[in-house]
C-alpha cells in the first residue's frame, strides 16, 4: 500500500511527541522506524494505525485521506510490543479472531488460519494458550494473527524488544524473509540500529518527534544529513579540535566546528607501515581491548581521543607504542551546518586531470 | 447488533444515562444533605448541633470509634503478621473467616454480642459479680464497633506484607539485627501505611455504625446515645432538619478521613 | 514469638468470630426445632425475607450493570477529561463513608411526602419513601461503589492493549467487550456480585429509615430481628438472624472461590 503522510504533529497536553513529519513509502517496502525511546516512533506507528489522533497534519492510503477512519477499517495488522495476545483464547483461536469478525465460513476460516500456522511454524501448538508459549512462539503468533485478515500494511512496535538477544537475530531473519514472501508493506519500530540496519529496505531516523533523515540503510551510513544521524548510526568519536589532526586543518576555518570521526575511517601502523605516510600524524596507543574478532584500539594525538579497529592478523600492539595515524575522512558539523570532508594531504599534490 | 452500537446516538446514550444515573444516586443526595441543614439559617443549624445530647452523641461516637480504631489497629495488626508470615493448621480457614464481620448483616453481628454479652449470658454473669456492666454501656458499644470494623486493618497489611522484598529483611540479619530491632526498623515502617489507612478506615466505619450499635447500646440520651442512633431518633421525631445537621458534622468527619486515607494510597502507589 | 502469635491469633478469632457465631446457632435452638420454624414461619418473617429477596434481585442487577459500565468508563473513556475522572474517582467512595443512617435520610430528605418531588410522585400515586423503591434506592447508595471497586483495578491492570490489538483487527467496541474485556474482568465481576449480595441483604441502617419498618409491608430481614429484640422476642430474633448468618457464611465461601479464581486469571 503506497502511504502518504503530510505534516504530522501531535501533542499529549504540552508534550509535543511528534513534530513534522512528512514521508511517503512506497508499496511492498520495509520500513523501520529508528530512534532513541520517547522520541516519538510509536506514536507515528499509533497515528498510522488509528490507535491516536493526529493533532493535525493528514495521513494517505493509496491516495485517500484517513485520519478520520477508526482502526477498524484501515485494514491494518499491527503487532503490539508486549504482543497483547487474547490471554483467554486458544493460538488457533487468537489467529482466527479478525477472520470471524469478517464473518467468514467455519471451512475458510480454519483453512486460513492452518496455512498461517504453518507459515509461522506454530504447527501443534494451535491448541495451546498464550501463558504455555515461549517469548518467540508468542510474537510469530502474534505476527500470525495481524496477518491473517489480510491486510494492506502491517505495523511492529518493537516487535524483538521482548525476545532473549539469542533468538533475536534468529527471529529478525524469519520476519524479513516472510515479509518478503507475503509482499506486505510493513513499518516496524526500533531503537535498536543493528536490527534497523539489518531488517529495514528504507531507514527513517526520528528524535525529539522530528524525522532526522529517510533512506536506505547505506546511504544513512555513508552520508547521514544531521549531527544526530552521524552519530546514532554507527560508532564514532567526536574531536573538538579539529585542527590537530592531519589534514583537516582548514576546517578550522569557520570557529566551533567539531568533527565526528569513525574507526573505520582511521589507519594505523607502525611508523612507515602507512604509505600515504604525508597525510598521516603521530599518535600513542593508550589502551587496547580485545573484542573477540578484533582488537579495539583507544589512540591518543595530541590532546584528543581516537578509536579504531585493528585486525588479529597484524602484529600486535602494545600500550604506550606510538604509531602513525591516517584519518581519511571525517564528518564536520557547526551550529549551521555539516558536511563530509575528505583528508585535503591524502590528494596528489599534482594531480592529473584525465 | 454490531452496527446498532456503533451509532454514536447509542454510545451517547449510554454515557448520559451512567453518568446521570451517578450523578443522581451520589452526588445529589451528599449535596441535598448539606443544604438541607442549614435550610432553616445558620441559627437553627446551631442549636440543633449545640443541643448538649447531639453534641454528648457526636463526642462518644468519635471517643469511643477511637477507642475501637486502636484496638483494632494493634490485633490487626498482629493478626495480619500471623496469617502472612507463619504458616499453621487452620491458617486458610482464618484467613477466609477474616471477611465474616463484612459479610454478616451488622444487626446480626449486634445480636450476637448482645446474646454473648447481655444479661443472663455466661460472660455477663461473671462481669455482674465483678461489679461491672457489659451490654447497654459503652463496653458493649466498643465491642460491636471493632466486631464490624475487624477486617479493615487486617486487610489492609496483608497486601503490603505481601509485597515486601524479602531480602531487605534479609540484608538486616545479615548485618546483625536482632529479629526485635529488624521488625521495627525495616519490616513495622513498611507496613505502617497500611497499618494507619486501615485503622483510619475501621475508625471512619466505626464513626457510622448503626445497626450492630444500636441493638447493644441501650441509647440512653446523654450516656450511651451515639451519633448514627441520635440521628435515627431524630428522623423518627419528625426533626429532619435537626438529623441532617448531625449528619453533617459526621459526614464531614468522615470525608476527611477517607480524602487523607486515598493520599495516603496515591502515595504510595505513585513511588 | 511464633508460639505466642498463633495461639493469640486463634483466640481473637474464637472470642470475635467462632463463638457469636456459634451462639446464634444454638440460641435460634434453645427453644428447640419448633422455636427455630415458629420464629420463621410467622407470616411477617416470610414477608420480611421476601422483602429483602426481592430487593437483593433488583439492586444487584443495576449496580451489576451501571457498576460495569462506569468502571469502563472511568478507566478507559476518552470523552472524561483526567482531571473528572479523578474527581469521580474520589466521589465513588462517598457512600463508604456516609453511614448508612444517613444514606436513608438523604433519601427522605429528597423523595420523602413533605418534598416537592416526592409530593408530585405521590400525585401520581408512585410513593418512593416508605415503600419498594425508596428501599431500592437506599440500598443502591450503599452498595453503589463495590461492583466499580472490583472492576476497576482489573481494567487497569490489563491495560488496553488487547483490546486495541481486537480493533486493529476490524472488531467495534461491543464485539471486544464481549470477546476480549469480558472475560478478563468476569470473576472481577461476580466477586462484586457476592459483596454486592451480601451488602444486600445484611443492609440495615438505611433501610430502616427509608421503610419506616412497617410489619408486613416494608420489613426486611434485618429490621425485623432489630424489631424483635426491641420487643425482647430474642429467640424469633435468633430464627431469622441464624438464617442470614447461614446465608452470609455461604456468601463468604462464594467469595472465596470467586477470589482464587480470579487470581487465576
Amino acid at each position: 500500500m503506497h502511504i502518504e503522510v503530510r505534516n504530522l504533529n501531535k501533542q499529549f497536553g504540552d508534550f509535543h511527541a511528534v513534530r513534522d513529519v512528512s514521508f511517503t513509502i512506497e508499496k511492498g517496502h520495509l520500513i523501520g522506524l529508528l530512534g532513541p525511546s520517547g522520541g516519538g516512533k510509536t506514536s507515528i506507528l499509533r497515528m498510522l494505525a488509528g490507535l491516536e489522533t493526529p493533532t493535525s497534519g493528514d495521513i494517505e492510503f493509496l491516495g485517500k485521506r484517513v485520519n478520520d477512519l477508526p482502526p477498524q477499517e484501515r485494514g491494518i495488522g499491527f503487532v503490539f510490543q508486549n504482543y497483547a495476545l487474547f490471554k483467554h483464547m486458544s493460538v488457533f483461536d487468537n489467529i482466527a479472531f479478525g477472520l470471524k469478525i469478517k464473518k467468514q465460513t467455519k471451512e475458510q476460516i480454519r483453512e486460513r488460519v492452518m496455512e498461517l500456522v504453518e507459515l509461522t511454524g506454530l504447527k501443534g501448538f494451535e491448541h495451546r494458550y498464550p501463558h504455555q508459549l515461549s517469548g518467540g512462539q508468542r510474537q510469530r503468533v502474534a505476527f500470525a494473527r495481524a496477518l491473517a485478515p489480510e491486510p494492506q500494511l502491517l505495523l511492529l512496535d518493537e516487535p524483538f524488544a521482548a525476545i532473549d538477544a539469542k533468538i533475536r537475530t534468529e527471529l529478525r531473519t524469519w520476519l524479513k524473509e516472510l515479509i518478503e514472501r507475503v509482499g506486505i508493506t510493513s513499518i516496524f519500530v526500533t531503537h535498536d540500529q543493528e536490527e534497523a540496519i539489518e531488517v529495514a529496505d528504507e531507514i527513517m531516523i526520528i528524535n525529539k518527534g522530528r524525522l532526522e533523515q529517510k533512506g536506505t540503510p547505506w546511504d544513512i551510513y555513508k552520508s547521514p544529513e544531521t549531527p544526530f544521524v552521524a552519530g546514532f548510526i554507527g560508532e564514532s568519536t567526536i574531536v573538538e579540535n579539529v585542527g590537530a589532526i592531519r589534514g583537516f586543518e582548514d576546517a578550522t576555518k569557520i570557529p566551533g566546528t567539531k568533527a565526528l570521526i569513525r574507526p573505520e575511517y582511521i589507519e594505523i601502523g607502525k611508523p612507515g607501515e602507512i604509505r600515504l605516510a604525508s597525510a598521516a600524524m603521530d599518535g600513542r596507543v593508550k589502551h587496547l581491548h580485545f573484542r573477540g574478532s578484533e582488537w579495539m584500539v583507544e589512540l591518543e594525538v595530541g590532546s584528543s581521543k581516537l578509536i579504531t579497529y585493528r585486525s588479529l592478523e597484524k602484529e600486535v600492539l602494545h600500550p604506550g607504542e606510538q604509531l602513525s595515524v591516517l584519518v581519511h575522512r571525517a564528518y564536520l558539523f557547526n551550529d549551521s551546518d555539516s558536511w563530509i570532508m575528505e583528508n585535503k594531504l591524502k590528494e596528489d599534490p599534482m594531480p592529473i586531470h584525465i | 447488533m454490531n452496527f446498532m452500537f456503533r451509532s454514536r446516538w447509542w454510545s451517547f446514550g449510554f454515557r448520559s444515562t451512567v453518568m446521570l444515573y451517578f450523578l443522581l444516586l451520589v452526588v445529589i443526595p451528599i449535596i441535598g444533605i448539606y443544604t438541607q441543614s442549614f435550610s432553616l439559617g445558620w441559627k437553627p443549624f446551631y442549636e440543633s448541633v449545640s443541643d448538649p445530647l447531639a453534641w454528648k452523641a457526636v463526642l462518644l461516637t468519635v471517643k469511643l470509634a477511637f477507642i475501637a480504631a486502636v484496638i483494632n489497629i494493634l490485633i490487626g495488626t498482629m493478626i495480619g503478621w500471623t496469617l502472612n508470615r507463619y504458616k499453621f493448621a487452620g491458617r486458610r480457614l482464618l484467613n477466609s473467616l477474616v471477611d465474616l464481620p463484612f459479610a454478616l448483616p451488622t444487626a446480626v453481628g449486634g445480636l450476637m454480642i448482645l446474646l454473648l454479652l447481655g444479661p443472663n449470658s455466661f460472660v455477663g454473669n461473671i462481669a455482674d459479680k465483678l461489679g461491672f456492666q457489659i451490654v447497654f454501656h459503652e463496653p458493649a458499644i466498643v465491642v460491636a464497633m471493632i466486631f464490624v470494623t475487624f477486617p479493615f486493618v487486617i486487610r489492609a497489611v496483608q497486601p503490603l506484607l505481601e509485597e515486601m522484598d524479602k531480602s531487605e529483611e534479609e540484608a538486616a540479619y545479615t548485618m546483625g539485627a536482632s529479629k526485635t530491632k529488624t521488625f521495627l526498623q525495616i519490616i513495622f515502617p513498611s507496613m505502617l501505611p497500611g497499618v494507619l489507612s486501615g485503622g483510619m478506615l475501621a475508625f471512619s466505619r466505626a464513626l457510622a455504625e448503626f445497626g450492630a450499635v444500636v441493638l447493644v447500646a441501650g441509647n440512653i440520651p446523654g450516656k450511651t446515645l451515639i451519633a448514627s442512633v441520635f440521628i435515627y431518633g431524630e428522623i423518627e421525631s419528625d426533626n429532619s432538619q435537626g438529623a441532617a445537621a448531625v449528619s453533617i458534622i459526621l459526614l464531614t468527619f468522615s470525608f476527611i478521613i477517607l480524602w487523607i486515607v486515598s493520599r495516603v494510597q496515591a502515595r504510595r502507589s505513585s513511588k | 514469638m511464633k508460639k505466642l502469635w498463633i495461639p493469640l491469633t486463634y483466640s481473637i478469632f474464637l472470642i470475635l468470630i467462632i463463638v457469636p457465631l456459634a451462639r446464634i446457632l444454638t440460641g435460634a435452638w434453645s427453644d428447640g426445632w419448633n422455636g427455630f420454624a415458629n420464629a420463621l414461619s410467622r407470616p411477617e418473617a416470610l414477608h420480611a425475607l421476601l422483602m429483602t429477596g426481592l430487593i437483593t434481585i433488583v439492586v444487584t442487577i443495576i449496580n451489576t450493570l451501571f457498576g460495569v459500565m462506569l468502571s469502563l468508563y472511568l478507566v478507559r473513556a476518552e470523552w472524561l477529561p483526567e482531571k473528572l475522572k479523578q474527581l469521580l474517582n474520589s466521589v465513588l467512595d462517598l457512600p463508604f463513608a456516609v453511614s448508612p443512617v444517613i444514606g436513608g435520610l438523604m433519601i427522605v430528605l429528597l423523595l420523602g411526602p413533605n418534598t416537592a418531588l416526592g409530593a408530585l410522585l405521590n400525585d401520581v400515586g408512585i410513593s418512593i419513601v416508605y415503600a419498594f423503591p425508596g428501599m431500592v434506592i437506599a440500598t443502591l447508595f450503599v452498595t453503589f461503589p463495590m461492583m466499580v471497586r472490583e472492576i476497576m483495578p482489573v481494567l487497569q491492570e490489563i491495560g488496553t492493549s488487547q483490546e486495541e490489538a481486537a480493533s486493529t483487527l476490524g472488531a467495534y467496541s461491543w464485539y471486544t467487550f464481549w470477546q476480549v474485556t469480558w472475560p478478563a474482568i468476569r470473576w472481577g465481576v461476580i466477586y462484586g456480585v457476592v459483596l454486592t449480595v451480601a451488602r444486600c441483604l445484611g443492609e440495615f441502617g438505611a433501610v430502616l429509615v427509608v421503610s419506616g419498618n412497617i410489619i408486613n409491608k416494608t420489613q426486611t430481614a434485618t429490621t425485623l430481628v432489630y424489631q424483635d429484640v426491641e420487643n425482647f422476642n430474642v429467640t424469633a430474633a435468633n430464627g431469622v438472624a441464624l438464617v442470614l448468618a447461614a446465608v452470609s457464611v455461604g456468601l463468604l465461601l462464594l467469595m472465596e472461590w470467586a477470589k482464587k479464581r480470579k487470581e487465576v486469571h
